[in-house]
């Protein structure tokens, strides 16, 4: 799949918490080329007038709208780079290069034996907004089980429930079930074939748990710290049944039975 | 126009600009963004007689306006640079220099020998200065007896083009350069990435698996360049000088300062595309400036 490297306009930002929703668009320009992008795959975006940030910060690409060239970025506010990202204005300009990583792979076996059940935490909810866009233009119709903090915490929930079933958790209880993802009785209440969760790693580990113990096709999305994000320089390995490989290429869409260390 | 070309020992570079270790895989990873016909050459990542996987995961930490790094030379092995990775690389059209590393001057003998038989690898840089592994590596290259016992045993098998890359994690590196050259090194690379170390303070850990690593990025550069300033006035053999380098300018820099080539770094993470924009930008500053060559302005400061 073939990468680029280009400025994008950015067109919206829309702020809520730390949260920040970028609309890039791609202009018409020649050889700007608007790529296929899978589920799951992102961006490394250069974060310019920040001195204290030196590499790129990888972002998961949270919606496309090919035919509008648009590439939707939802970051999270975790340092200085995320936030000079976010804080970019409308019309100014980011650099990414795009896309990177393998990205969700696509059910299998035919529509109706498919329930599928896509789990995300805080922003790690991004990519599954994309995913589940597609899923659904493939003929699923999947679930999202979204956690947070608080009900404060989630961005946009319409967009969602426009795909599929939304279950909700946070922690404070303010909205859905108290608890975490796995507390939720949905995860009892149905029967899943494929799980997809992104977010903060000991979410994914529970679902991971959860899965290896129904024997249920899971998953996950990993956010190692990267330096090049193009296989280069090989920082941002993991552990697998293969030997050390690269999150950037390799992943960082991973299936639970590949992370050896997950499974005990 | 002005001309690139530089020579390194019997290696005739198209221009002074090289990819450096570790940062540009084996080139391929870069053939979406490179016009490998507009670089001087590519050295690749460290390669070892045997596999190895490295160290533990985290490997990395940002620091200001630059990285530490604790990869630890994962790579597939000799026998599988020349069966699987050789072939894809062989007709790329710049020079391709493997570095090579080893435990102990046995695995480096074997390794440079097994390099020395493939037709389109012109040079290998010996490296004698990872930071990041437990035996060999910058062990070698901090000694000026285990330098010397480690370049002499690789002159021996390897007939081509032999660069060393050298550490700046000494006293005094101008020893160990004099020591490559005596021992019949065609050129030294500095520098190589400084032990350096940070720290979680949250998790009131380490944020390396190995708690140490190597530094680079632009935060180096002007050790780099002294370095290099210093190693230029004490060899005769050409000298490659390395160390956050992001800039055409700051490639001008080592030049000026002694350095016949120059290797593009951790630059590449930021700007894939960099190491032609700073071939471009040299050649732009010989033409402003009226200069035919750029072997004209090698350690060329007015002091």
């Amino acid at each position: 799949m073939k990468r680029y490297i280009s400025d994008w306009n950015v067109l919206q930002t829309t702020r809520k918490r730390d949260v920040c929703l970028l609309r890039l668009g791609l202009g018409e320009e020649e050889g700007k080329a608007f790529p296929d992008v899978l589920p799951g795959q992102f961006v490394q975006v250069r974060v310019d007038n920040s001195p204290s940030t030196y590499l790129r910060r990888p972002i998961s690409i949270h919606y496309t709208i090919q035919e509008e060239r648009e590439i939707w970025l939802l970051v999270r506010i975790a340092g200085e780079g995320t936030k000079t990202i976010a804080e970019t204005k409308a019309g100014g300009k980011l650099n990414l290069i795009y896309p990177l990583g393998n990205g969700f792979s696509m059910p299998e076996n035919n529509v109706e034996q498919q329930k599928l059940l896509l789990v995300g935490g805080g922003v790690g909810a991004a990519p599954l907004l994309f995913l589940g866009k597609r899923l659904k233009e493939s003929g699923y119709v999947p679930d999202f089980l979204l956690g947070g903090y608080s009900m404060e915490n989630f961005f946009d929930n319409s967009q969602f429930e426009a795909i599929g079933r939304l279950f909700l958790t946070t922690e404070d209880g303010s909205g859905g079930t108290k608890g975490f993802v796995t507390d939720h009785p949905v995860l009892y209440e149905e029967k899943y074939d494929f799980i997809y969760a992104c977010g903060p790693l000991p979410m994914m580990k529970s679902v991971a748990r959860y899965a290896f113990a129904r024997h249920i096709r899971c998953e996950v999305s990993l956010e190692n710290t990267m330096a090049c994000g193009i296989g280069a320089c090989l920082c941002c390995v993991e552990k697998t049944g293969r030997g050390n490989v690269r999150t950037c290429i390799e992943g960082p869409v991973f299936n639970i039975v590949d992370l050896e260390s997950w499974q005990n | 126009m002005a001309k690139l070309e530089t020579d390194i020992g019997r290696l005739n570079l198209r221009n002074p600009v090289l990819a450096a270790s570790g940062t540009f895989g084996y080139g391929l990873e870069y053939s979406d963004f490179v016009d490998f016909s507009q670089l001087g050459g590519i050295i690749t990542k460290g390669t070892t007689i045997e596999p190895r996987q490295g160290n533990d995961y985290p490997r990395m930490a940002e620091t200001p306006s630059g990285m530490l790094n604790a990869v630890g030379l994962q790579n597939g092995g000799a026998e599988q640079f020349v069966s699987d990775i050789y072939p894809s690389i062989k007709d790329i059209d710049t020079s391709i220099i493997v570095n090579v590393c080893g435990s102990t001057v046995e695995d480096y003998v074997s390794c440079a020998a097994r390099i020395d038989t493939l037709e389109k690898i012109p040079a290998i840089e010996l490296n004698i200065s990872c930071p990041n592994v437990k035996q060999g590596g910058m062990a070698f290259g901090t000694n000026r007896e285990s330098a010397a016992e480690v370049i002499r045993a690789v002159r021996r098998v390897y007939r081509k083009t032999l660069i060393v890359k050298l550490s700046p994690n000494v006293t005094d590196i101008t020893l160990i350069a004099r020591t490559a050259e005596e021992e019949g090194a065609d050129a030294v690379s500095l520098i190589n990435t400084l032990l350096g170390m940070a720290i979680d303070v949250d998790a009131r850990r380490p944020v390396l698996s190995t708690i140490t690593g190597g530094l680079s990025g632009a935060c180096i550069k002007p050790v780099a360049v002294r370095m290099v300033w210093q190693t230029a006035r004490a060899v005769k053999i050409p000298v490659i000088g390395i160390g956050g380098i992001s800039s055409s300018r700051d490639a001008l820099e080592f030049i000026l300062a002694g350095a016949t080539a120059v290797q593009i770094g951790a630059a590449n993470f930021i700007d894939p595309e960099i190491s032609v924009k700073v071939a471009g930008g040299i050649g732009e500053y010989l033409d402003r400036n009226g200069i035919d060559s750029v072997k004209d302005i090698i350690g060329a400061i007015n002091s």
